[in-house]
């Protein structure tokens, strides 16, 4: 009958739920830095989630037996973030990483829970005395990128993959785009929206569609590295983001924005070890290292890297930044003077396009 | 030459109807643990892994249950159609409505009602929205005769992709990539330990009564002949139109509760993850607790413990995502095959020694 399959299934049940009382203590190493570090998608997108990684692996290179460290991959920004961030610290992790800016609020309210664990998180704006948050100037490298697609494209039309109308995503158009049209005053950069950071299908598409539009260089804000092989496949050149992508696509990816996370992730763990951990919002540039532009493709010619050394040098040295005027926006209107700067507030929170992007915001 | 056929049973059979979901489950385990020592882990060590991960402790054992409560909901509903025969493939999208409507209520009405009204009123604008997206395939089916396994489960992709418009575009708090605001404290359902939310009790209260339903109701017993024998019940008298709107309403508003108590009790705001599967991990439910709503809880809680403990599988055996989502798509191929056996049985027919026949 179906009612004793019921009973056998509340006999299981049953069984279960008496099994806390004899389950066994999680293991206990306190002298190990125990790490954790929550993905949106797998390392294997070859991007975001890769570069977390090799930072990862990095981290557990240079401090050995002092760190022990472990990922999940594939967990959205929803409700299930929550649980797991407070699996990890009930397990008896002391740092625990979260990759991806929807995982703010989750882990800002798992930290209030677990004051003893050291809670950090990219990109985000949220902070607690336990909470950190981590992120680095992108917006120079992309800048550079941009002087090689605007020395390089051939006929004024670039197109851009770009995830979500967030400040993060707009600072990183606008910058490239200022790059584009130092190099190329009558280029533009025509923007596609995905909402999505890592889906590898819809990023495609949307290369695929900025390429029926005419682009011969594809820009990118997304996670993996499709956009770039649909360029690739028209015969058509690209800018990578996150990793060398060239590596893994071939020499039409020109260059590219890249992350170097290795080295705050080490840090970070070393001041835990040391008990000298603050909360803090690091920001780091491409001067810290945590950010940089990928090496050239043989296809890029001299005059060009020339031009990005030459502008490097500027931002390395910190004679000048990209969002120093006179900056244009879309719509014709000085957005910052000449000889002025816009403040690091001012920059995480834009919302405006620079003269050049032709797009929409509130797309 | 002997041939070995399916055959009709005339009555179904007790036994298997209790021992088919067991035997089930066994094989899915067997089967999983095979894939598992094939990607170089220890099943064994593996499944107590995941156990520990669902109940080793009080505060897993509250998150398995967070995982089970839409489970419930949406096992309820699918299983109210099932009966009837109504393939609603569609609970998901009913579910997404319902939270996108109890959103709606509880992030532009706060202003404008009394405090006390906001949680029932977004609870019943949940169930509303969820009949309504119901309502079109039922209507089309009954008197249009449109086959519902295709309308539901395309209504899916059409709630979901506006729920994203809506989270993404329309109803973004500002200063986010999706997600809207945080609701007022006022429309929040509350929790009871963990982040375990009063949908549980909706939930039982609702297994309860629909057990009640089916057992003891001439409603009830009137779904059951529609489902099982549409010819009789068309003698007997019996709306078969009317009936089956009625029911997939009903179908469709407890999805849409599932979906406002996820929202209003679990994330407190609409955002991305409310449309993780539940709806489709809920016809597994319903098929396994075999329709029956009381069944539904426990299978539920079940299907949890797999989901939750599943994590265990990257955290502890160090192995990808994906092999915990092919554990899981494991569990349903053993169900459907063993449901075969519940209304068929194998015959090995003989011809040279014809009426020697033997029964498995």
């Amino acid at each position: 009958m179906k009612q004793r399959a019921w009973i056998y299934i509340s006999i299981v049940l049953v069984l279960a739920l008496l099994m806390p009382a004899c389950g066994p203590a999680d293991d206990p190493e306190d002298d190990v830095l125990k790490a954790a570090f929550i993905y949106i998608s797998p390392p294997g997108d070859l991007g975001w989630t890769y570069e977390h990684d090799r930072g990862r692996l990095f981290l557990e290179a240079q401090l050995g037996d002092q760190v022990q460290t472990t990922f999940i991959e594939n967990i959205g920004e929803g409700p299930d973030a929550s649980r797991v961030m407070r699996q990890y610290a009930q397990e008896g992790y002391d740092l625990v990483f979260a990759t991806s800016f929807g995982y703010m609020d989750h882990m800002y309210e798992v930290a209030q829970e677990f004051p003893d664990v050291f809670f950090e998180h990219c990109s985000g704006f949220k902070t607690r005395d336990n909470m950190a948050t981590y992120f680095g100037r992108m917006y120079q490298p992309r800048y550079l990128s941009g002087l090689v697609a605007g020395s390089m494209t051939e006929n004024n039309h670039i197109g851009y993959v770009a995830a979500f109308p967030i400040p993060e995503v707009v600072r990183g158009i606008n910058a490239f785009t200022l790059g584009v049209r130092k190099a190329n005053p009558d280029a533009q950069v025509y923007v596609v929206w995905t909402s999505t950071w890592y889906d590898p299908v819809v990023e495609r598409e949307a290369a695929v569609a900025l390429l029926d539009g005419g682009a011969d260089i594809i820009a990118q804000h997304q996670d993996t590295t499709e956009p770039q092989k649909a360029a690739q496949e028209r015969g058509m050149l690209s800018i990578g983001y996150n990793s060398d992508m060239r590596g893994f696509v071939g020499d039409t990816v020109l260059t590219g924005p890249v992350w170097n996370w290795g080295v705050y992730y080490t840090d970070v763990a070393q001041d835990v070890l040391n008990d000298t951990w603050t909360s803090s919002q690091y920001w780091g540039s491409m001067t810290d290292g945590i950010v940089d532009l990928a090496d050239f493709s043989p296809k890029v010619p001299q005059d060009v890297r020339d031009l990005v050394a030459a502008e490097r040098a500027l931002i390395v040295n910190g004679e000048w930044d990209v969002f120093c005027g006179p900056i244009t926006d879309q719509a014709g209107n000085l957005a910052v003077a000449e000889g002025e700067c816009m403040s690091d507030g001012d920059m995480l929170g834009i919302q405006f396009f620079v003269e050049g992007v032709v797009g929409n915001i509130q797309d | 030459m002997r041939r070995i056929v399916f055959e009709k049973r005339e009555s179904m059979s007790r036994r298997a109807s209790t021992l088919v979901p067991i035997i089930s489950l066994l094989a899915s385990l067997l089967l999983g643990g095979l894939l598992l020592a094939i990607s170089g882990a220890n099943p064994f060590v593996t499944y107590y892994e995941m156990f520990r991960g669902a109940f080793g402790t009080w505060n897993r054992f509250t998150e398995t249950l967070v995982k089970a409560i839409p489970l419930m909901l949406t096992g309820l509903s699918v299983a109210i159609a099932f009966k009837m025969r109504f393939w609603n493939i569609g609970a998901e999208g009913q579910l997404t409505l319902g939270g996108v409507a109890a959103a709606g209520v509880a992030l532009f009405w706060a202003q404008s009602l009394p405090g006390w009204t906001l949680l029932p009123l977004a609870l019943l604008a949940g169930c509303v929205a969820g009949a309504l997206w119901a309502g079109i395939p039922a209507v089309l089916k009954a008197y249009l005769s449109v086959d519902e396994t295709l309308t539901t489960l395309m209504l899916n992709y059409v709630a979901i992709l506006y729920s994203e418009h809506l989270y993404y575009v329309a109803w973004r708090a500002p200063g986010y990539n999706s997600g809207t605001a945080t609701f007022t404290e006022a429309a929040w359902l509350p929790r009871i330990t963990g982040r375990v939310h009063a949908g549980i009790y909706l939930a039982i209260i609702l297994a309860v009564v629909l057990w009640f339903v089916f057992k003891r109701t001439r409603w009830g017993f009137e779904l059951q002949i529609i489902g099982e024998n549409p010819t009789a019940a068309r003698y007997l008298g019996i709306n078969i139109a009317q009936n089956v709107v009625l029911a997939i309403l009903l179908s469709g508003a407890i999805s849409g509760l599932a979906g406002a108590t996820e929202v209003l009790g679990l994330a407190r705001r609409l955002q991305q993850g409310l449309s993780v599967g539940y709806g489709y991990t809920a016809i597994i439910v319903a098929w396994m607790a075999q329709l029956n709503p009381l069944a539904i809880i426990g299978v539920a809680i079940l299907m949890a413990s797999l989901l939750v403990g599943g994590d265990q599988i990257q955290m502890r055996m160090g192995l990808p995502a994906a092999m915990g989502l092919v554990l899981q798509g494991l569990i349903l191929i053993p169900m459907l095959a063993g449901m075969i056996f519940m209304e068929y049985r194998l015959r090995i027919i003989d011809p040279h020694t014809t009426g020697m026949e033997v029964e498995a």
